[in-house]
């Protein structure tokens, strides 16, 4: 369950929203939000935790460069959160350590 | 071998890259422009193209001037590739891209790589609490989804780029805690030498003057002078508390979110994949790019515009993207050297007051020590979780460089590929080593330049995959 104080709204332009489910709790977003933005909104702290040592991480940079930001999305692990926008329906989950690191379709090869 | 895709692809939709296509759809030529954003506008101008905020004071005119450039080159018959990675790039300047999870290939005779700044790595003890972000990421965040963070919220570090994330915050109604300001006292001090270049941009400066003066009326606390700073968490899951050191005395105040700031510094990362020259710039305590007056790189045809090629700000990348346009102009037989010298007459009056500024602003706000070289139980290397103490102990055991480093200590091995890792990494070797950074080095970046899916790179349809490394 997401559990952190969540990032606020201002007050914005009409814009388009779509519902992604954070850990499976509904949370209406924009729909040029992204995932990582998503997360933050709902208060998704920490929103993984490292394969090294299991420490607790969230979003650090939003611009691509940290890698801090890597979730599960519709099931697949190590999505870079921060350049990937929400669709209506996403399933975003938070990351567990090493566990996940495998995923034997979407393992990085870097 | 069938003629190239474009006569130009452009990396990057920022100032410099838009600025930069505009002037090339002008002068005739083939152009497409990548950014691996779903929108253009870089980071500076982010979102650019639907601003959310209803309130546009919050982030102040200068960021709704992208809509100029963003029209510009909307209008120039730009081939637009918007959420495309560029992953490897070949020695005949083939490109390798993906988007969406497929991969293709495109071949061009000039490209201009426009990609931008990151911001310096700032490592201090609990530097990668949840909780804990880079100011940049706040401000990403206010542009593009018109989102504030939760309270209460503390900013730190030093540059102006800070002031301004704390002065929006204010216009958006949102509280700060405090501003704790690391800039070394004895900056100032050497800065003043430098006024006079500074005094060629009265703008700029009157603009920081009145930040500081924005700050204040908001009744921020803006603490000078702060030495040190350290992150705490009480709950084993994120940020509670900040811990901060002014004139020997430690304070302590909660806090949820800490946005952290030590200015930026040119992303090198495709530049260093494609093995171009790089020189230590002492002012600017990071890397950049060699290039001539028109941004042409050590490698012919390969240009670099921007903040990528040196931190001179959003106006002067406009300014360096026309001129290395031009370049490609001339250089494609679209226009001739007098017509480029004449066209580039006007940029060159207009990138001059931008670059007379940074002397000054450079040794202002150059960091404290202790943020380029960080005490030894500090995180360095967050991917792999290698501390400065680590890295200090392989250089003493005779690691002379931080491609040694990665089979050392594994730093610079993790996802993020050394992005945020590689500059303290050089500096804290070279510190300890008692060498100049420049005899250090930087790491050695392969491709695929971004991590990359094996399904990604299996839809390469063609039988020639990249072999360079």
């Amino acid at each position: 369950m997401p559990n952190a104080s969540p990032f606020k709204r201002l007050p914005c332009r009409p814009q388009a929203t779509v519902t992604v489910f954070v850990e499976d709790t509904p949370i209406e977003v924009s729909q040029h939000d992204s995932a990582a933005a998503a997360v933050l909104a709902a208060g998704l702290l920490p929103s993984r935790t490292t394969p090294a040592s299991e420490a607790p991480r969230a979003p650090y940079c939003l611009m691509g460069v940290c890698f801090e930001c890597l979730i599960e999305i519709d099931g697949a692990p190590n999505q870079q959160g921060c350049m990937i926008p929400v669709r209506d329906g996403m399933r975003i989950r938070r990351q567990y350590g090493a566990r996940d690191m495998h995923g034997e379709d979407h393992h990085g090869v870097a | 071998m069938a003629s190239p895709d474009y006569d130009l692809i452009i990396i990057g939709a920022g100032p410099a890259g838009m600025a930069a296509a505009a002037e090339a759809g002008q002068q005739g030529l083939r152009c497409a422009l990548l950014d691996e954003q779903e929108e253009a506008g870089g980071q500076i101008y982010r979102a650019i193209g639907r601003a959310p905020l209803a309130n546009e004071a919050i982030l102040g005119e200068d960021y709704y001037h992208g809509r100029a450039l963003l029209e510009a080159f909307e209008q120039a018959g730009v081939d637009f590739r918007p959420g495309t990675t560029v992953w490897g790039v070949e020695d005949d300047l083939s490109l390798y891209v993906s988007r969406r999870g497929v991969s293709q290939r495109l071949r061009t005779r000039r490209l201009l790589v426009a990609t931008g700044a990151q911001e310096r790595p700032v490592p201090f003890p609990g530097w990668t609490l949840p909780g804990v972000m880079t100011g940049g990421a706040a401000q990403i965040l206010l542009k593009s989804s018109a989102m504030a963070p939760p309270g209460p919220i503390v900013l730190a570090g030093s540059g102006p780029l800070l002031l301004l994330i704390a002065a929006q915050l204010a216009r958006a109604g949102v509280t700060v805690e405090a501003l704790l300001d690391t800039t070394p006292r004895g900056n100032w001090r050497r800065a003043a030498r430098h006024l006079a270049g500074a005094l060629r941009n009265p703008r700029l400066l009157a603009k920081g003057l009145g930040l500081l003066r924005e700050i204040r009326r908001a009744g921020i606390p803006h603490l000078k002078g702060v030495e040190s700073l350290e992150a705490q968490c009480r709950d084993g899951e994120r940020l509670t508390q900040v811990r901060y050191r002014q004139a020997g005395q430690w304070h302590e105040t909660p806090c949820q979110t800490l946005l952290v700031h030590q200015g930026v510094v040119p992303n090198v990362q495709l530049t260093r994949a494609l093995e171009l020259a790089h020189d230590w710039d002492e002012a600017q305590q990071c890397w950049r790019p060699r290039l001539d007056a028109w941004g042409e790189t050590s490698r012919s045809g390969i240009f670099v515009a921007g903040d990528s090629g040196g931190i001179a700000g959003a106006m002067a990348a406009e300014e360096s993207g026309r001129l290395s346009a031009l370049a490609i102009a001339e250089q494609l037989d679209h226009i001739d050297a007098s017509a480029r010298d004449r066209l580039a007459s006007p940029l060159r009056k207009r990138l001059a007051p931008q670059l007379a500024i940074r002397p000054f602003l450079d040794v202002l706000y150059q960091p404290a020590r202790r943020f380029l070289v960080p005490e030894d139980d500090t995180i360095v290397c967050r991917c792999e979780e290698v501390t400065a103490g680590e890295l200090r102990r392989i250089a003493d055991a005779g690691c002379r460089g931080p491609n040694q480093a990665k089979a050392f200590c594994r730093a610079g091995m993790g996802p993020c590929q050394g992005r945020l890792c590689g500059l303290t990494v050089s500096q804290v070797i070279a510190d300890q080593c008692g060498e100049p950074v420049d005899a250090v080095g930087y790491y050695h970046i392969r491709p695929p330049i971004k991590p990359l899916s094996l399904g990604e790179l299996a839809s390469l349809n063609e039988p020639d995959t990249p072999t360079r490394n």
